[in-house]
This record gives structure tokens, sequence and C-alpha cells, in this order.
């Protein structure tokens, strides 16, 4: 495919092209990331020096307060650290990135099968983001009902006053239209554009996590655009779907309704997250570890039934909502059976390691580092999928510990994986090993003591968002913790700053990679960088499985691209 | 872009690219229809206030309209059907008699919430005797029942509209003698869309109106 004439604008700014869309949103979701972060410092700033002054940055936010976290800022800050850290920080950075860098150039594509929707989709997004962000203005602050925002908190009777809510609203519809845009695409694109050869069972499990991720989007994110169109009439309009109040004894409005359809979606959500990173996962394993994924089709299949399950469970997370014991067993008993296949592909994941020439490189280590953390969250999930101990953990900070090893340790970790590992392919550079590893090491270490303590507080009895814990006299032995906590959090924070410096200097100064520095068979370490607009000169053809490492028919070399036929292969 | 490079054998047979993306896009929207209503269902069989069927709501005028609109689908059916054999005139005529349809299906909903949102004494008689007293008006505000009627006929009046556009916009390039019986997935697609939008209006009249 020529390489034709672009200006400035349609190639950088407005481009339908798949790997532009996927770097735009690489840097959309490491400026939100950074945001969402700033904010999981001042709260753990609140948390181990209630009532003090941030310094710095606290005459700057809140001359009114003389830099203290209010209540009302505590509130606002943690509401908009959930909300940006799930929705403006991972979903763009796997999903959005990513997906778009990987699914075509994995299945040998020569783009998204709508690329201008694709585009329209990077923009919604984007504009969603700059909602999100301008609310942050506005006078009363933005939302501060939690990242869930249940009524009567986020409604106009009873609940917090401002416009804050509003925009959060009308910035998460956008983006969930966004993602469905993107959604819409991913699913076409890997049913149709898969290049000759290259079966379901042939693909690289990251299109795996990320077809399923697009799939769970599609059924479940326009669920909760229903709610958010409905809890936005009632700030907008003065509707009382979820209003149980005075007018409720005559109307029936219901705030339970409100939380089932919040996690109708809200359970799929996080599968949505952390499917593409259980892809990533097993397919870096077995790069790195130079042997096939142990048991591929299995983990494929595991995936699959986990996506089908995923939407049966949600009411696991109302278990305290007074739900009748034999709904709360029912869904107890589906939760738990999501730990069967889980198992599996775990299993598979160390099967896959077991006896491999591993090599420690940056990549691998986030990648290993997900196995751990991701067991680690795993494990504590059961605590809370089960009624009796979930009745005791609900909503103090054991579930912000479980939540954080799921997504923030797991999603995250693998996210850098993903940078570290496909940085060569994206920007034609290698980051830097030896920073990568100071980096790995800090954040790694860091990240584990923060959350793992977090979930002993919970266990403790500390509750979640709670602006100065130490009120209650039974929490007051837990200062010393939560300070340790802090400090803990501030070294996960500044560790990051080496991720940035790294990015930038490579981007300027970094050695330029090879075609397949990683000795990848995957199909886009077959392209040169940069690779041009329309991906491959020629549709290639899949004669092997994405990880055909150490094969004994291999005569120089322990790997070989999907593109090349396997001599001596029946 | 538009070659299509599937494997051979593929189990999702062999629909278009555009198709299945428009199939997918209807699944998305009709679960955004689905936790509409349910809601609005949720919500009455948790013991909200809720009047008989035809109380508040004409159920004749909506019951016209909904039979405009299932002739529109098969004004659809027929472009469709001309385009395949070719008969530019008969594309045309069947795209402009849809379009023509969705637009005054349009008209009398705004008609219907015109009549409901300036209120009269008429309709003050009518909500009092349907159990909504002091009310001369029918608005979100006024019970969760008109909330849930607004938010769902609203929804689907913005559906309709926009494939009125769509439709507008196929009958533009079909006046430039775009499609041919050897190209019509636009047309089709566009078909799908709006037999979509008519489907869905069933069941939204039933729950809303007939219920």
């Amino acid at each position: 495919m020529a390489e034709h004439k672009q200006s400035f604008i349609t190639k950088y700014i407005f481009s339908t092209d798949h790997k532009m869309i996927g770097r735009q949103f690489l840097w959309f979701g490491l400026f939100w990331l950074f945001w969402g972060g700033l904010q999981a410092m001042l709260i753990r700033w609140q948390l181990a020096f209630s009532g003090q002054a941030v310094p710095i940055v606290g005459k700057l936010l809140w001359p009114a307060s003389d830099g203290i976290i209010t209540p009302d800022i505590y509130n606002q800050i943690f509401t908009m650290h959930g909300t940006i850290m799930i929705f403006w920080a991972i979903t763009p950075l796997l999903t959005g990135a990513f997906g778009n860098f990987c699914i075509p150039l994995q299945i040998g594509a020569p783009d998204m099968a709508f690329p201008k929707l694709n585009m329209l989709s990077f923009w919604t997004f984007f504009l969603s983001g700059v909602v999100l962000f301008i609310s942050h203005f506005l006078p009363d602050g933005p939302a501060s009902a939690g990242w869930t925002s249940y009524p009567p908190l986020s409604t106009p009777v009873g609940g917090i006053p401002g416009q804050g809510q509003t925009l959060w609203v009308l910035s998460l519809t956008l983006m969930g239209t966004a993602v469905l845009m993107g959604a819409i695409n991913y699913v076409t694109t890997v049913i149709r554009y898969r290049a000759p050869g290259m079966g379901y069972f042939k693909m690289p499990l990251t299109v795996w996590g990320m077809w399923l991720s697009a799939m769970l989007n599609a059924l479940f994110v326009p669920i909760i655009a229903a709610g958010l169109v409905f809890l936005l009439l009632e700030n907008v309009f003065g509707t009382q779907f979820f209003v149980a109040g005075n007018k409720a004894t005559i109307e029936g409005g219901d705030p339970l309704l409100y939380q089932h359809v919040f996690w109708i979606f809200g359970h799929p959500e996080v599968y949505i997250l952390i499917l593409p990173v259980w892809g990533i996962v097993s397919d870096l394993l077995s790069t790195f570890s130079r042997k096939p994924a142990f048991g591929y089709k299995v983990t494929a299949t595991c995936m699959c039934i986990i996506t089908g399950l995923s939407g049966i469970v949600w009411g696991h997370h109302m278990y305290t909502t007074g739900m009748s014991p034999l709904l709360g067993k029912a869904f107890m008993f589906l939760t738990l059976l999501i730990s069967i296949p889980s198992s599996i592909f775990f299993l598979n994941w160390l099967g896959t390691m077991w006896r491999g020439a591993l090599r420690f490189t940056v990549p691998m280590l986030f990648t290993m580092s997900v196995v751990f953390v991701f067991g680690l969250g795993g494990l504590t999930g059961l605590y809370l999928a089960t009624v009796t101990s979930d009745i005791y953990l609900h909503d103090s900070m054991f579930v912000v510990g479980h939540f954080h090893y799921t997504l923030a340790a797991s999603v995250l970790m693998a996210s850098f994986a993903a940078i570290y590992y496909w940085f060569p392919k994206m920007f034609g550079r290698k980051l830097n090993s030896l920073l990568g590893k100071i980096h790995f090491w800090l954040t790694f270490v860091s990240l584990n003591v923060v959350f793992f303590n977090m979930m002993a507080l919970g266990y403790a009895g500390q509750h979640r968002r709670l602006f100065d814990p130490y009120v209650f006299d039974f929490i007051k032995p837990l200062q010393p913790m939560n300070f340790k906590i802090t400090m803990w959090a501030f070294l996960l924070g500044v560790a990051q700053v080496l991720l940035v410096i790294n990015i930038i200097w490579t981007l300027l100064k970094g050695k330029k990679a090879s075609k397949n520095p990683w000795e990848a068979g995957t199909l886009e370490w077959t392209l040169d960088y940069p690779i041009p607009h329309g991906n491959f000169k020629e549709t290639p053809t899949v004669y092997t499985g994405p990880h055909e490492y150490s094969n004994p028919l291999l005569k120089d070399r322990d790997w070989i691209s999907q593109s090349e036929p396997l001599e001596g292969a029946s | 872009m538009s070659q299509t490079m599937a494997v051979k054998n593929d189990p999702f047979g062999s629909a278009s690219t555009g198709k299945l993306g428009m199939w997918l896009f209807i699944i998305i929207d009709g679960l955004s229809f689905g936790g509409l209503l349910i809601g609005g269902v949720a919500l009455r069989a948790g013991g909200a206030f809720w009047p008989e069927p035809g109380q508040v709501l004409n159920i004749p005028l909506t019951a016209f309209n909904t039979f405009l609109l299932i002739c529109t689908s098969f004004t659809m059916v027929m472009a469709l059907n001309a385009v395949q054999k070719d008969d530019q005139k008969g594309l045309i005529k069947n795209l402009i008699l849809t379009i023509l349809g969705g637009f005054i299906f349009l008209s009398i909903q705004g008609y219907e919430y015109y009549h409901f949102i300036a209120g009269s004494e008429h309709l003050a008689e009518k909500l009092s005797h349907a159990g909504i007293a002091n009310a001369t008006n029918f608005i979100p505000s006024t019970s969760i029942y008109a909330a849930s009627f607004y938010i769902v006929t609203c929804f689907h009046g913005l559906h309709v509209l926009s494939g009125v556009i769509f439709i507008a916009c196929v009958l533009a390039a079909a006046m430039q003698g775009h499609y041919s019986s050897q190209n019509y997935d636009k047309v089709e697609i566009l078909g799908l869309f709006w037999h979509f939008v008519d489907l869905v209006w069933i069941l939204v009249f039933t729950v809303v109106y007939l219920i």
C-alpha cells in the first residue's frame, strides 16, 4: 500500500490510523494516570496528617481553607481518584492504547474495520475528559458521591450541592459512547479482518483478551448508560427515580435500582479492565520463558467462561443492602464459580514459566509481578464473595486493598509491562533497561506494602472513605500503620517519575531498536519501524501459532514468526 | 480499506463488515432500551404509582403512529427490493416515503409532547381522574410515571430522528446513482437500523402505553 501524503493535522491529530490513535490514547491515559495519582497522594496525606495543610500545592489548590483538606474536598478527591483511574486512566491505557495498537497488527490487518469511527471514539473520549477536567473548577467542586455515585448522595434531593454530579454523569456518558464505538470496532475487526490462516485459536491471547473485553463493553456499557440517563434527569429535570423519601411514600422511587443498574455494569467492568491484562500476561510470559503458552486453548476458553459468568454476579456488591438470603447465596455461588476458570489459567501461567528459559527483561519482571499481585488480589476476592465474611469486610479498607491489588496493581503493572514491551514498535526506540528495573523494584515493593497494609487496616475495622478515621477510638491505634502506608505511597508516586524520565529520554536520545528486539513470534514484530499507514505491504499468511518458541524443528534460533511456515512440521 | 480478509469457513458467515458493525450496534442499542424500559418496569413492580392504561396517554393516536411506523418498515423493504432489481426510481420513491413516514411520526409525537407540556384544564381533569392531583401539565418531574414515559419515548424519538437523517444521507447518494443491484450494502444496513427502530417502538408502545 502506497504511503499517501498527509498534512500535520490528519497525521497527528485527526488521524484514522489505528497506530496513531493508539499513541494518542497512550498519552491521554498517562496524563490522567498522573492526575489520578496526585489525588491518591492527597488522600494518603489526609489519612496520615489529618487536619494539617498540604505542603507546596495546598495553598494553591484551596486558598479558602489555607491548604487544609476539608471533608468536602476529601470527598471530591476520593471520588475523582476512583472515577479517573478506572475510566480515564486504565481504560485508555490498556483497551485504548494497546487495543488499538495491537489488534490490527497482531491479526495481520491493514487497520481497524471502521477507521473513522475509531477516530471519533478517541475524540469523544477526549471530550469526555475535557468535561471531567472542567468539573474540577466548578465553584462547588467536582462530584463527591464516590466513584459509584450512589443516590441519594448523587441526586439533588438530599444530595451534595453543586453541578459536579451533573458534569460527572455527562462525562461518563460521553466516555461510555466512546468505549462503545471502540467495542464495535474491535469486535468487528477481529471477526472480519484476520489474515488468511489466522484462525481464532491462532490469535495471540492479547487479542483474545481485548476481543472479549470489547464484547463485555458492548453488552454492559449500555446498561450503565441507561442508569446514567436516569441520574442525569434526576439532576437536571428533577425526576425522582432513585429517591426514597417523603415524596416516595406515594411515588416509590428506589435507590437500590441505581445500585443494581450500576453493578450490572460495574462488575463486568472490572473484567473489561482485567481481560486485556490476562491476555498480555499470557503472551509475555510465553515470549520471555521461550516456551509455548501452557494450555493456550484452555486459557482462551477459561477467559470466555469468565466473560460469560461476569455478567451474572453483580449482586455480590450488594450483600449488605438487605437482599434476600437465597439471592445472596445464589450470587455467592456464581461468584465463587469464577475462581475455577481463574485458577485454571493462573496455573497455566505457572505452567508456562515452569522449566522455561526465563529472560528477566523489564517487561518480564512487570509481567511476573502481575502473576503475584493478581494471585493475591484473586485470593482476597474470595473473602468478599462469601456472604458471611463480606458482611464484616464490606466497605472497609479491605475492599480498597483487594480492589487495588486486582486493578491498581495487576492492571497498572500489566500496563507498564505493555509500555516497556511495545515501546520499540510504537516509537522505534527501546526504553532504558536499568532505569526500567529500578522503576520496577521501587514500584513493586512499595505497591505491595501499601495495598497489603490496607487490607490489614480493613481487617482491623477501618472503614473506607472516612475523612478523619481517628475520631473513632478503635481506629486510633491504626494511625502509625496509616502513616507507614502514606510514606510508602509517596515512594510509589515518586518512583513513577523514573518512567516519565525514561520515556522522555528514550524518545529524545534512546537507542534505536531492532525489528524484533524481544525475539517474539507475533505478527507486529515482522514490520519495520515506522510502520506505514496500512501496515503490511502484503497481507501475511499465517502458518504457526503465536507462541512457537523453542520448537525442536527450529534450527538456528528458538523462535518463528507466525507468518513463516515451520519446516518439517506435518 | 474495504477489503475483507476473513479466514475461509468463518463461523460468522459472509456478512459484510458494515453489516456486522450495525448488528453489534443494534445489540448495544437494544440493551440501552432494555435498561430504560426495565428501569421503569422495576419501579412500577416496586410499588410506584402508575395510572391505568389510557387514563393519561392517548392510545388511539399513538396506535395510529405505530401503524404508520410499521408502514415505513414496509416502504423500507420495498426500497431495498427496488435497488436489488436496479430500479432507481423505486428506490428513491420508497426512501422518500419512509422519510415522510418518519417525519409524520415525529410530528405526532411532538404534538403529544406539546399537549402534555403546555397543559390544559382538560388535561388537569384527566390527570386528577388518573390519580395525579394538583397537576395542570404532565412533565418529567410530575411523577415517576411521567419521567419513565418521557425518558423512553424521547430516547426512541431521537432514534427516529437519526434514522430520518440517515435515510436522507442515503437518499442523497441514491439520487446521484450510487447504488445498484451490485452495490446496495448501505441500503441494507440502513434497513437494519430502521427496522430495529420500528421493532423497539412496538415494545415501547406495549410497555409504556398498553400495559
